[in-house]
């Protein structure tokens, strides 16, 4: 009995032999499985319902088909274009701004003058990581508040008229990604630290001799090793563009700002839940999965065709 | 000249550091000093460094308000259910997934890399929720996103490189079976991988307001943020009457941005107390999941 699970574990034995020896471990599979298709595949699944006019008292299965009915009214609606391009704004800034300033920053810890400073202000860095968004909605709101907020209060004392910085849509893109900047920034730069701490000395070294100042070191030896981890990160992201964060707008927004903060979560929201018309919302969920899949497919062609990285 | 070139370096490292210091702490320094300081000093910019015109009326405010402790304590049980629910099914998972023999490990983990990407969306899983009649329940805010593939995949990374396979087949050599080598062997080998799953769920946990928005209309299951959301953003509580003039309206709004430092700070407290900590096993997350892009 031993012998025949040592060689079970090697391959050469049949498909159902080499299963049931290791029963065990699917055990220890079954309930993350279990978790996955009650709560993710029922939902995509469930999304039929954007294809169907979907009435809660006939069903899922039993409501009658629509076709792309419901995707058409929304791409043909009027307020599509705001909501794609409000929502497009949020993301590529975000995404421009975001890794860079880490990657920044983690160059800025390694060349800090003082090292043991550098840990300490890494260490600070990402503290807002923990903070929740409704914490720091509630801060940015309070600091900038018209009249009382500390913000207003330094612009009129600088002879500067105040602000109202949450109901101007106008600033509205800005908000959003510098304090995800704030939120991230530190926490993101982790992995290039650590990337940067396994870039070998000898290169240094070696550039020092042939006279290359810190610039030049940079530019050359670290930027490109840390490279592969940036596009990595960058296509992960890029897959993730139109789900612009709900929570967070959705903090945000106020009524004076919504030209600038409508996206199409917060949308898909107010019309699923809100106006309960399940297939519209839907629809307009399943539009969001298609475009981001071809934003990824792209973006990983891109990567593939100028670097080495790809996702798969 | 290199000589020159470096200063300006030197120059733009600290400069950029003591940015990122000022603005990453400077904010949650404030608002604990303005949470003790008398509203109008604060309202007249003159609380910069220190807490000045001491007052607790804040805390006293707090106290009372029942709702910020119901969401306290609903807060506390569902972070610490979510952890034992969410890490119980991840842990394992993740192991039998680091098993290069597992028939079907690579087709799951497709799988599992096409659910990061891709989900029925919001009105969908609402419609299964319901289905399943779990809406207005505090099982759906314990339950719901408390296992994530990326936690999955970080863990079975930590397995990978950290168990190795002398040991299983000593093990097995013993006739040692699968779930037991789990239980006695991985499970004391894996501390660490266990501590920054525990902590990467609890932190979801306590700082989520969105599952509690969509799923719940009942006060009484409100987590912590939800009530802060109204306290903060929506401006509950702050009933200004319409009778009053302009300056007692200004002394209610100096007021009420005292009662929001307060409430801020009672609720980043717990996240500071445990910084040491977070910082810790956060990093070490990173680390681990890195490994392996």
């Amino acid at each position: 009995m031993k012998k025949a699970r040592v060689i079970a574990y090697q391959s050469g034995r049949s498909l159902k032999q080499r299963i049931w020896s290791n029963r065990g471990l699917y055990v220890l599979l079954t309930p993350m499985l279990g978790y996955f298709i009650i709560f993710n595949v029922f939902p995509l699944w469930g999304l039929q319902i954007a294809l169907r006019d979907y009435k809660p008292s006939l069903g899922i299965t039993g409501s009658p088909w629509a076709g792309l009915k419901y995707v058409e009214k929304f791409i043909t609606s009027y307020s599509f274009w705001t909501l794609l391009k409000n929502t497009l704004i949020l993301g590529v800034y975000c995404f421009v701004i975001c890794l860079p300033l880490a990657m920044v920053l983690a160059l800025v810890l390694k060349y800090l003058p003082l090292r043991k400073t550098s840990r300490f202000v890494q260490v600070a860095s990402y503290a807002p990581h923990f903070i929740s968004m409704v914490v720091m909605v509630g801060m940015l709101k309070t600091f900038l508040m018209p009249g009382s907020g500390v913000v207003n209060v330094l612009l009129t004392k600088l002879g500067h008229e105040a602000i109202d910085f949450m109901g101007n849509a106008s600033y509205f893109p800005h908000l959003y990604a510098w304090t995800r900047v704030w939120s991230h920034m530190g926490f993101n730069a982790i992995i290039f630290v650590a990337g940067l701490t396994g870039v070998s000395e000898d290169l240094h070294e070696a550039a020092i001799v042939d006279g290359a100042n810190k610039w030049q070191r940079i530019l050359n030896i670290d930027i490109p090793a840390i490279m592969p981890t940036m596009i990595i990160l960058m296509i992960m992201e890029s897959g993730n563009l139109l789900n612009v964060g709900f929570e967070k707008v959705f903090l945000m927004q106020t009524s004076s700002n919504l030209a600038a903060s409508e996206v199409i979560s917060t949308f898909t929201y107010k019309m699923g839940l809100l106006n309960t018309q399940y297939s519209y919302a839907a629809a307009i969920g399943l539009f969001n999965n298609v475009i981001n899949c071809i934003i990824l497919i792209f973006v990983n062609k891109i990567a593939q065709k100028t670097t080495d990285a790809s996702l798969w | 000249m290199r000589k020159y070139s470096d200063h300006i370096l030197n120059v733009f490292t600290v400069a950029f550091a003591l940015i990122v210091l000022l603005v990453c702490l400077y904010p949650l320094y404030f608002v604990f000093i303005a949470s003790v300081s008398s509203p109008e000093l604060t309202a007249a910019g003159k609380v910069i460094l220190l807490p000045k015109g001491l007052t607790l009326s804040a805390y006293e405010f707090i106290l009372q308000e029942k709702d910020i402790w119901i969401g306290y304590r609903n807060t506390v049980f569902y972070t610490i259910m979510s952890v034992l629910i969410g890490t119980a099914i991840t842990i394992p998972a993740a192991y039998a997934l680091a098993r290069k023999d597992l028939v079907g490990h690579s087709i799951i983990l497709k799988f599992l890399t096409f659910l990061m990407f891709f989900n029925g969306g919001l009105i969908p899983t609402y419609i299964i929720v319901s289905k399943l009649h779990l809406l207005n329940t505090a099982a759906i805010l314990i339950i719901l996103n408390c296992v994530t593939v990326n936690n999955i995949i970080v863990a079975r990374t930590f397995f990978m490189s950290n168990i190795p396979d002398e040991l299983l087949e000593a093990a097995q050599l013993d006739g040692c079976g699968n779930i037991q080598f789990f239980t006695k062997i991985v499970v004391p080998l894996s501390k660490t991988i266990i501590a920054v799953i525990v902590l990467y769920v609890a932190v979801w946990q306590w700082n989520s307001y969105f599952n509690a928005l969509i799923y719940t209309t009942n006060r009484k299951l409100q987590p912590l943020q939800l009530v802060l959301r109204d306290l903060l953003i929506q401006g509950q509580n702050l009933n200004i009457g319409e009778e009053m003039d302009a300056a007692s309206i200004k002394y209610m709004m100096e007021i009420a941005n005292l009662i929001k430092y307060g409430v801020i700070v009672v609720a980043i407290v717990p996240m500071l107390c445990f910084y040491p900590f977070l910082q810790k096993y956060f990093e070490k997350g990173v680390l681990i999941g890195s490994v392996k892009g």
